[in-house]
């Protein structure tokens, strides 16, 4: 295995990965319009194919990458794409006869399906005719020995909000008005058929146009997850890396989290029952699937929004990137509210292409610090964090309120809070919604998950400067 | 008179928010808020002479320790001459 590879889960992201920092390097360089159709050839040499059928169709695939490397589609709104030639259309799925059928005699298999897509052999096993099957799933309910099973694609499985389903060409479909863009599917498709856009171009250009920070100064904006992520290298290595890529400063996210932390501690007081807003894929989703429960969202801007205003109020000219563990965070900053204060936006996969592209190996570089934010700003990157850093904040204003949270760990558990909501027999004040299991450490744009980011996210935090959120913002007016 | 303080990583672990805190105070103490803006901002480059300050962009290398005699001087001084 490469040096690099180990640096993420999957070789899929490894692939993302090479054609992100050959696509960064070409973008430093001023040299992508020339060499844009070379990338494939430069990740694919030779004629053996690793990955697929051929390597032509490795380098056309390659080529989709590129473009989604480069921005995507610009006429698909939504960040999450599929690269359709790259959809193996999972033959494997859908139903299947195990070798649990009995080769009995009722047949109802037969009787059931209406498309005539189930045949039997010499034994009188059941076989489906994959051609005629529509997947309505009657005979696998009918068979007395469950021998008919369901395999579901990697993809929608992924999708707990079943925004995906199968075209007519048997690739996998985006139903864009669901999609809420938590890159879930991206992760786990084994064959990277689903990307997330990138703006690493832009974010390369604005760091060449600041002409080192003299036109205007450049500011990153990282998550707190990061405690949980380029673990072969120290968090100081990083903030170094950062700046030698032209960034001006780098700030805690954090901060912007301890910031929302008040204000939003106080709205559940005043209102009596919020949901939080700082995820902005249970946002879109709230929006989407429960519009009547929008007016409950916290009217708080998310803490990557309050910190950039909070930036942009200090330095006019300022322009911020953020960089986290968030693929739904590009969608957020499109919005209209948020994009007066993010400039761009960036994944930590990103992140290490950038570095890879400028051959830094921030393993060896100086260490610099970060610290702008309380131990409660930094618990936001894992579930419970938000609630923790709510209940902290009214106890340190003296609002005497109580808090009864609804934790929602993931999509799915919001599903149900927001049903229950809906249905008004919620017994909780207080919906904290991740849309990723875990919270933020379970981003899609992490480089690496494992069972211990939450305690290093707790480390991190209690490594903070600050203990308490009033001490953090304490500069603010 | 337009004072800023870095409140960047470098400086805050320097005590960047004890100094706001005691210019702060001395605003108010004095009641120069109308004579004097005070704003943070992210890192001056200059972060081993921290805690940064400028008033009214002249540079000034301040700690929590030294804030005091620096309001006293550069900011009471100069905005109630």
């Amino acid at each position: 295995m490469p040096a690099k590879m180990r640096k993420f889960d999957t070789k899929v992201q490894y692939l993302k990965y090479k054609v992100l920092r050959e696509v960064a390097r070409d973008a430093w360089n001023d040299t992508l319009l020339d060499n844009v159709l070379n990338i494939p050839q430069i990740i694919v040499p030779g004629k053996v194919p690793t990955m697929r059928c051929c390597v032509f169709k490795e380098r056309a695939i390659l080529s989709e990458r590129v473009k989604l490397a480069m921005g995507g589609d610009k006429r698909n709104g939504n960040v999450i794409e599929v690269i359709e030639i790259a959809c193996d259309e999972c033959p494997a799925a859908g139903y299947e006869v195990t070798s649990s059928c009995r080769g009995c005699l009722a047949h109802r298999c037969e009787d059931v399906c209406k498309r005539g897509a189930i045949t039997f052999d010499h034994n009188h096993v059941a076989h489906i005719d994959k051609t005629k099957c529509v997947e309505c799933g009657a005979c696998a309910k009918v068979c007395p020995y469950t021998a008919i099973t369901q395999r579901v694609r990697p993809c929608q499985t992924a999708c707990k909000i079943k925004a995906i389903s199968i075209n007519e060409d048997g690739a996998a479909a985006i139903d864009n008005e669901k999609c809420i863009s938590c890159g879930a599917c991206v992760y786990q498709c084994p064959f990277g058929a689903i990307m997330d856009k990138s703006f690493i171009v832009d974010v390369v250009k604005m760091l060449k146009e600041s002409e080192l920070n003299k036109q205007y100064k450049v500011y990153a904006v990282v998550a707190p997850s990061i405690a949980s992520q380029f673990t072969y290298a120290k968090l100081g290595q990083v903030i170094t890396g950062l700046k030698r890529l032209g960034f001006h400063a780098v700030v805690e996210a954090a901060l912007g989290a301890d910031m929302v932390a008040m204000w939003e501690s106080r709205e559940i007081a005043e209102k009596g029952f919020v949901t939080s807003s700082c995820c902005p894929g249970f946002v879109r989703y709230v929006k989407s699937a429960f519009p009547a429960l929008e007016k409950y969202i916290s009217h708080n801007p998310s803490p990557m929004a309050a910190i950039g205003r909070y930036i942009k109020r200090t330095d006019p000219t300022a322009k911020i990137v953020f960089i986290g563990p968030c693929t739904a965070k590009k969608m957020e900053m499109q919005e209209e509210s948020v994009r007066p204060y993010i400039d761009s936006v960036l994944t930590f996969e990103e992140l290490q292409a950038l570095f890879d592209s400028r051959e830094f190996d921030i393993q060896n570089l100086e260490e610099d610090v970060l610290d702008n934010a309380s131990y409660y700003g930094r618990l936001f990157a894992r579930s419970g964090g938000v609630t923790d850093a709510a209940v902290q904040a009214l106890k340190e204003q003296n609002i005497d309120f109580e808090i009864k949270p609804e934790v929602c760990d993931g999509i799915e558990a919001c599903k149900v809070a927001l049903l229950k909501k809906s249905k008004n027999v919620l017994n909780a004040n207080f919906i904290e919604g991740m849309a990723c299991t875990g919270g933020c450490i379970g981003g899609a744009g992490c480089l690496t998950h494992g069972p211990k980011d939450a305690s290093q996210v707790d480390k991190y935090g209690r490594e903070a400067f600050e203990k308490t959120i009033t001490d953090a913002v304490s500069m603010l007016k | 008179m337009k004072i800023t303080v870095c409140i960047g990583s470098s400086c805050h672990l320097k005590g960047s928010h004890q100094v706001i805190r005691t210019l702060q105070q001395g605003i108010a103490a004095h009641h120069l808020e109308d004579l004097v803006q005070l704003g943070g901002t992210f890192c001056m480059s200059r972060c081993q002479e921290g805690v940064c300050v400028t008033v009214d962009d002249v540079f000034h290398s301040v700690t929590p320790d030294t804030a005091q005699a620096f309001f006293d001087e550069h900011v009471l001084g100069k905005a109630r001459p």
